[in-house]
């Protein structure tokens, strides 16, 4: 006769916390969790209690105060008795032009210096090389304030071009001056413009949006549906008879025609930049420190961007390439069909976080005087108005914001492109 | 039970900190070194020497204080500040005073929590033009490139100058005072804007100063001093007394040549004798010892000395006194009595 006994039951005990591998991790984490959370009230607590001491309260009422001062670069119409909010926004979006046009650039450039510095011409590959070396191994801000010293140092002062007989004259047929001051070109106008609608009435968010631009949108976007339709009617008639119609000035013509048509309906024409005074007038006037910051950051990036696609197109085994050209492509489609989208899974990644790079990089802007939100909100704001702790703060907050907006956008575009795994 | 360790644990940083921030006169003796703010580099108001000792108007304050509060004037570290970090730096303890041509306004005095001690020098913003451009006034500047250190209140004041005026200018925001020069002189900015002190300074030290020229307009006033941070009197007590001991010496005829003479034994003048500690306890009520103002006026002299070695019409600065003439001569500088 057997008796069925049950196991012994095992009593908690405390010391099994520590010696217990089942609870040790546990223990671990919640000590962590606990020493973590003193180190943050710890903080916090001090941050409050020198506050006080100070006699100084935390809030963003100087927000709603008049800057006072004013911002060379502005996309928004702005001046100093605007609000310092504005000036932040101002600042907000020279960052955002930047960093855009930096991207932009960076991965034109370090597409194709990448993709040269696999090339099989000797002294092309050795070029990029010293180039990609240069850039990556010397800190951008240098870069930064050794392209705003060249553009300074090398071009003409307005006052050159003035006289019978001047030192220097205009490029492109005389409708752009490159200056020390920066660079002056043609800007578009319109004599019959249909207007602005003016966003968020008179408030610091006040935004002016251009009818013009919308309306030659809308043209382009009509255009571009109309051409997608004509291709895919000559596709079907391709599937269908085997000949392929001739589109190619459908094309051109469904491209070009009704935008022209409506910017000659808006009275579309040039204002050319001219020497009035002490500067040069009218024209877009793409600043020094735009330039040069634009310029830095872009090659200094591109030299890492360019490692990366060299990396990626190393990555897609040689048997890929050999394998399309036993199928006859050629070795244009086989770069295009085949490597590169097997690459781009590779170059995603790592391209994301150089995107963040430059823009963070971006505020580095101060030391060529170019007004990015460094400039306003963490600069003069926080110096005339000494609210240090609101503005860090809030500054924190922009750039997180950019940045998990730029990785969110790269992320949906790599889940787009990345290899679909069963 | 984890909440009040919590609270605990805070309290104790509190308290901690709070002790920390008291006793700025207290520290810098412990210390045995001043921490001084100046800026990063104005020739004539604080600049390093070819041997990188730092020399000027602004410097000598801090070096006045410490001969009065260590009795070493060489027991400065002077600490390099821009229009922007200064206030941070002073703010953080990082700095003890700032010595670095601050204009004393309304906001920086009441809502920063800093003590401006009194003025040292009593200034405006001017304009620079190179003579080339022709222009013989401040109101001609309309479409001007205007560079502008950025941070200061010469920022302001140049944007309400144009907006009353009804003239539109471009500003070129710079950081320090180097790189206002490279951009002037390479010609990016048609104009330069700051302190006329700061001007004079600037082009003292151009190869051609002579091409340049200082408008005759002053767009604002800026009264330029010392400051330590609020709440600490007995530190803003020391160095406001010191700087006033400096002036006061001057408008009594002591001098670095007189002093020993003078501090030697009581002289005829009850007040020369109250300052020098010879008569009265003016440096025990300070926390200091009866000598500190006699330390403080042999470092590089007496208000005046101090201004012809560094700024005076003798130096590459050359610049006047005017309104940092003493009161009786027809000056603003005006110390209180020391009684």
């Amino acid at each position: 006769m057997t008796t069925l006994t049950d196991p012994p039951k095992e009593h908690f005990r405390l010391s099994m916390l520590l010696y217990d591998t089942r609870y040790r991790s546990a223990t671990i984490q919640v000590i962590a969790m606990i020493g973590f959370m003193l180190l943050a009230a710890w903080i916090i607590n001090n941050t409050i209690q020198n506050l006080e001491t100070l006699g100084r309260t935390v809030g963003f009422d100087f927000f709603a105060e008049p800057a006072s001062y004013d911002i060379n670069q502005r996309l928004l119409e702005y001046d100093s008795r605007d609000t310092h909010l504005r000036a932040a926004l101002i600042g907000l979006l020279n960052t955002l032009v930047v960093a855009v046009l930096g991207c932009i650039t960076a991965t034109i450039i370090g597409v194709m210096v990448g993709v040269l510095r696999l090339s099989n011409n000797w002294l092309v590959a050795r070029i990029m090389t010293v180039y990609v070396e240069m850039f990556r191994n010397v800190p951008v801000l240098l870069w930064i304030v050794f392209a705003m010293a060249i553009l300074i140092e090398s071009l003409p002062a307005p006052r050159a071009f003035r006289g019978e007989n001047p030192e220097a004259t205009m490029d492109l047929f005389g409708t752009v001056a490159v200056t020390n001051r920066g660079v002056y070109v043609p800007e578009f106008l319109f004599s019959r413009g249909l207007g602005d609608i003016h966003l968020f009435g008179t408030s610091s968010l006040r935004f002016d949006v251009s009818l013009d631009l919308i309306a030659f949108l809308i043209v382009m976007g009509g255009s571009i549906f109309a051409m997608r339709k004509v291709s895919a009617w000559a596709n079907a008639t391709q599937e269908k008879t085997g000949d392929r119609p001739t589109i190619w000035h459908i094309q051109l013509g469904l491209f070009f025609v009704p935008s022209a048509i409506l910017l000659g309906a808006l009275g579309f024409h040039l204002g050319f930049p001219e020497l009035k005074g002490f500067n040069f007038t009218g024209g877009t006037h793409l600043r020094n420190s735009l330039i040069a910051l634009w310029l830095a950051l872009s090659l200094y990036t591109a030299a890492f961007i360019a490692e990366i696609v060299r990396a990626g197109i190393l990555a897609i085994s040689k048997g890929q390439t050999e394998a399309a050209s036993a199928l006859g492509l050629r070795p244009g489609r086989t770069m295009r069909l085949v490597v590169l989208p097997q690459a781009l899974r590779v170059i995603i990644p790592p391209m994301i976080s150089n995107y963040l790079n430059l823009t963070k990089n971006s505020s580095l802007a101060i030391a060529v005087g170019y007004m990015d939100i460094t400039g306003t909100l963490g600069g003069i704001t926080m110096n005339q108005t000494g609210r240090e702790l609101e503005c860090v703060l809030l500054l924190m907050l922009v750039y997180l914001a950019i940045s998990l907006s730029i990785s969110a956008v790269m992320n949906w575009y790599n889940n787009r492109v990345k290899l679909v795994e069963r | 039970m984890k909440k009040s360790v919590i609270l605990g644990v805070a309290t104790i940083a509190g308290l901690a900190a709070g002790a920390a921030a008291a006793g700025t006169a207290d520290d810098v003796k412990a210390r045995g070194k001043l921490n001084c703010g100046v800026a990063s580099g104005v020739p004539g108001f604080a600049s390093p020497d070819a041997n990188g000792e730092w020399q000027g108007f602004d410097v000598a304050v801090c070096r006045a204080v410490a001969a009065a509060v260590l009795d070493d004037p060489t027991a400065v570290e002077f600490i390099p500040t821009t229009g922007k970090t200064r206030f941070t730096a002073l703010a953080s303890g990082e700095i003890d005073m700032l010595a670095r041509n601050t204009t004393w306004t309304f906001s920086r005095d009441v809502d920063l929590k800093f003590e401006f001690v009194g003025i040292n020098y009593y200034d405006g913003q001017g304009f620079m033009v190179p003579k080339a451009l022709g222009v013989s006034s401040a109101k001609e500047l309309d479409g001007a490139t205007v560079c502008i250190q950025t941070g200061t209140t010469t920022e302001l004041n140049l944007a309400d100058f144009f907006r009353i005026n009804n003239m539109s200018y471009e500003p070129v925001p710079i950081e320090t005072n180097a790189e206002a020069q490279q951009q002037y002189l390479a010609g990016a900015c048609d104009v330069y804007t700051t302190d006329a002190s700061g001007l004079a300074a600037t082009r003292a030290t151009f190869e051609n100063a002579g091409d340049h020229v200082i408008l005759p307009e002053i767009i604002s006033k800026e009264p330029l001093g010392p400051l330590v941070r609020h709440g600490d009197h007995e530190w803003g007590d020391v160095v406001r007394w010191t700087l006033n001991a400096l002036i006061a010496a001057e408008e009594l005829g002591v001098t670095s040549a007189n002093i020993d003479e003078m501090s030697s034994g009581a002289t005829d003048n009850p007040e020369v004798n109250r300052l020098l500690g010879t008569e009265g306890t003016l440096g025990e009520m300070l926390g200091l010892d009866a000598n500190w103002a006699q330390r403080a006026i042999k470092v590089g002299g007496n208000y005046g000395e101090v201004f012809a070695k560094n700024i005076g019409e003798e130096t590459p600065i050359g610049l006047a006194r005017g309104l940092n003439a003493q009161w009786t001569d027809g000056g603003l500088l005006y110390a209180p009595p020391f009684r």
